[in-house]
């Protein structure tokens, strides 16, 4: 249902998922990328435009050594827009993605008018430290991402041969291009001024929070929600931080409220 | 050959069941574990251990940079050398190094190697490690892709500052300064010798043979196992069509035990080699390689694991397996001798760094063991590769009138005034 295509832009190259038809989304990844097979963006397919571009370092590119700031990320990801030919698309991201959506809504206020922000990144409390996925070991990140660890480790690791040392090779090659790149935004800690910049948002904004997310703890929902005018808070039962994998239901019925 | 004697300087009172009861001797090591009065023995003792190494003729004597770190207590090595730079007469000292990419501005590394070089009368040799993943990212914060730029914009403003004799304006990306103009600045001209420790990326390679500086292996893991990664090293060097294979273009780090006898050396050391090995090197996998520290290049090269720890540490390694495995050169003279030849012939290395102070030793058997090999085994080394002679590239040029310190003068006292009638 989605195409894996590419499209130029200033920096690099960008490859990215689109299909469906409708009003165009645009959906930004989290730092543990997005497939084809994505429940939540063949679900949003179903409705909407879809056009999911992935980070340099994600999705089989290179990482973009031009690219190394917040800045730098959310003018990129306007660039792609850009490219895409996309005026104010809805708003989507997860994670990362998320923190990336925020700041781009802050930089651009009037360029976005529907944001959908899931499970964001970008906002540090001292007393809800968010763990440091780079040095959680791999057999480590169910618990932290899924509310159903047990079966989040079995989505994680379907179809992968961790026995095999050419496929750990490729494994290990993606990981170091996936994170590294995310660790510009999220290294040491994922905080990088959001919060400064959040009342510039005028979009109208859904957030979107699992229940039980051990990574970004739900209490960061409330604090997204009291910074942006007007926001409304969703929160999803029996969904961890993969709440996009978890429950693509829910999350599509939060993007329909949008208008 | 030069021959450095080399302290990591490892906290000695780690408990028997240190390795249960923690995850990582490095970046989140239990605080309670450290005894500040304790250590102030500790200091001493190993700054003392450095001094003797002088007297027995080693050619340097080596400090390192750790943070947050049970088997290196030593966060400023510059600290350290300053007070070796005092109370040492001959001995290169070998400051292997300071994480450039750390310091802001590393400016400060400029200025503090050129105080070092002329305290000493221009006996240091200047290490620029781009630093272990555990210190650089983990206790020091640096994002682990841009720590390659970082260091490599340091590199250039520390050389520049060095060698530059008028102000000048350096904008770079992570450091912007109107006026750089060091004072003081080194001794040797037109810099003190440049070491880069290593542990196998391609670049550090590439950087060491294009800026003529000699590539450093610290490993842990003994002569046999590091054979591949220093062959990649010299496969470079032929393949960048380098104008010589000086063995001085590399170093290389080697657990060093000697005895009288075979038998003694096990007696007096496997304990301290055991505690070296099984507690020291505990560091938990999480904080050992952050994500975009490595390039692709490197990781791709498929060299990394050839490199890491045998599989299940180095826990289940026995006495006659360090042994055997290389991990660690112990035994009488004549048989430390032999394991050296070929240490420095098959790996065709110069620099010498001798760990010859292991874990939890005392100051009166790492003595014993030192100058047994400084008189009896490293004699017999020097002469060993003859593309050494005549190579003074990649060491100190200390000047020939050297200071000697506590040798003031009387203070200068008034004439007395006599009261003439």
């Amino acid at each position: 249902m989605l195409d894996l295509k590419t499209v130029d832009t200033r920096h690099a190259p960008v490859r990215y998922l689109e299909g469906g038809s409708g009003e165009p989304l645009l959906y930004l990844h989290g730092a543990g990328s997005v497939t084809p097979e994505d429940p939540l963006l063949n679900a949003l397919a179903g409705t909407h435009h879809v056009y999911a571009p992935y980070l340099p370092g994600y999705g089989e590119t290179e990482d973009c050594p031009t690219l190394r700031t917040m800045l730098d990320y959310t003018l990129h990801s306007w660039d792609v827009a850009e490219a895409l030919g996309l005026a104010d698309p809805i708003l989507v991201g997860h994670s990362m993605g998320g923190m990336i959506a925020a700041e781009m809504a802050a930089i651009a206020p009037r360029d976005v008018s529907r944001l959908v922000l899931i499970a964001p990144a970008g906002l540090w409390m001292d007393d809800h430290p968010i763990p440091d996925i780079f040095t959680l070991l791999p057999f480590e990140l169910p618990n932290y991402l899924f509310h159903d660890p047990e079966a989040g480790a079995k989505l994680m690791t379907a179809g992968l041969k961790m026995d095999d040392p050419a496929f750990l090779q490729t494994y290990l090659v993606r990981n170091a291009r996936q994170m590294g790149m995310a660790g510009k935004l999220l290294f040491p800690i994922p905080e990088r001024g959001l919060s400064e910049r959040l009342y510039r948002i005028k979009a109208s904004t859904v957030i979107v929070w699992g229940a039980s997310d051990r990574l970004v703890p739900p209490v960061y929902g409330p604090a997204f929600a009291g910074a942006i005018a007007g926001s409304r808070l969703v929160t999803v039962p029996e969904a961890g931080h993969m709440v996009v994998v978890e429950k693509p239901a829910a999350i599509a019925e939060a993007v329909a409220t949008l208008h | 050959m030069k021959f450095t004697w080399f302290n990591l300087m490892p906290w000695p009172y780690l408990p028997d069941d240190f390795r249960e009861k923690n995850r990582s001797v490095w970046v989140d090591i239990d605080q309670r574990l450290f005894d500040p009065v304790k250590s102030h023995e500790v200091y001493n003792t190993y700054m003392d251990l450095l001094e003797y190494a002088d007297t027995l003729g080693f050619d340097g004597i080596g400090v390192n940079e750790h943070h947050q770190n049970g088997y290196g207590i030593m966060p400023s090595p510059n600290i350290i050398a300053a007070g070796l730079a005092r109370r040492t007469k001959n001995a290169a000292l070998v400051v292997l190094g300071n994480s450039i990419a750390l310091y802001n501005p590393p400016v400060r590394v400029a200025e503090e190697f050129a105080m070092l070089d002329c305290i000493s009368g221009g006996r240091l040799v200047a290490g620029f490690p781009v630093g272990t993943s555990m210190d650089t990212n983990y206790c020091y914060g640096q994002i682990p892709a841009l720590t390659r730029e970082k260091y490599a914009e340091a590199h250039e403003l520390i050389i520049r500052a060095w060698t530059e004799r008028d102000p000048f304006a350096f904008n770079g990306r992570y450091n912007k300064l109107r006026h750089v103009n060091i004072w003081p600045r080194p001794i040797q001209q037109p810099h003190p010798p440049v070491h880069i420790p290593g542990g196998g990326s391609v670049e550090t390679y590439d950087f060491c043979i294009d800026n003529t500086y000699s590539y450093s292996y610290l490993s842990f893991t003994g002569y046999i196992r590091a054979k591949a990664l220093m062959q990649g090293y010299w496969d470079r060097v032929a393949a960048r069509n380098t104008p010589d294979t000086s063995p001085y273009r590399a170093g290389f780090a080697q657990t060093i035990c000697v005895a009288d006898t075979d038998e003694e050396a096990e007696r007096l050391y496997s304990e301290h080699v055991n505690y070296f090995y099984n507690r020291c090197l505990h560091v938990y996998p999480g904080f050992a390689d952050a994500p975009g520290y490595r390039t692709i290049k490197t990781i791709q090269s498929g060299a990394l694991s050839q490199y890491a720890p045998p599989r299940g540490g180095f826990a289940q390694l026995t006495w006659k397996d360090l042994i055997e495995g290389g991990h660690v050169i112990a035994g009488s003279p004549e048989t430390v001798r032999h394991r050296m030849e070929e240490l420095i012939k098959g790996l065709n290395v110069g620099n010498i760094f001798c760990l010859m102070h292991v874990g939890n030793m005392p100051a009166e058997k790492c003595m014993y063991s030192s100058k047994l090999f400084a008189e009896k085994v490293m004699p017999k080394l020097r002469g060993l590769l003859p593309a050494c002679e005549g190579d003074e590239r990649f060491w100190c040029h200390p000047i020939a009138r050297r200071a000697t310190p506590g040798t003031l003068p009387q203070p200068y006292e008034p004439a007395r005034v006599t009261e003439t009638v």
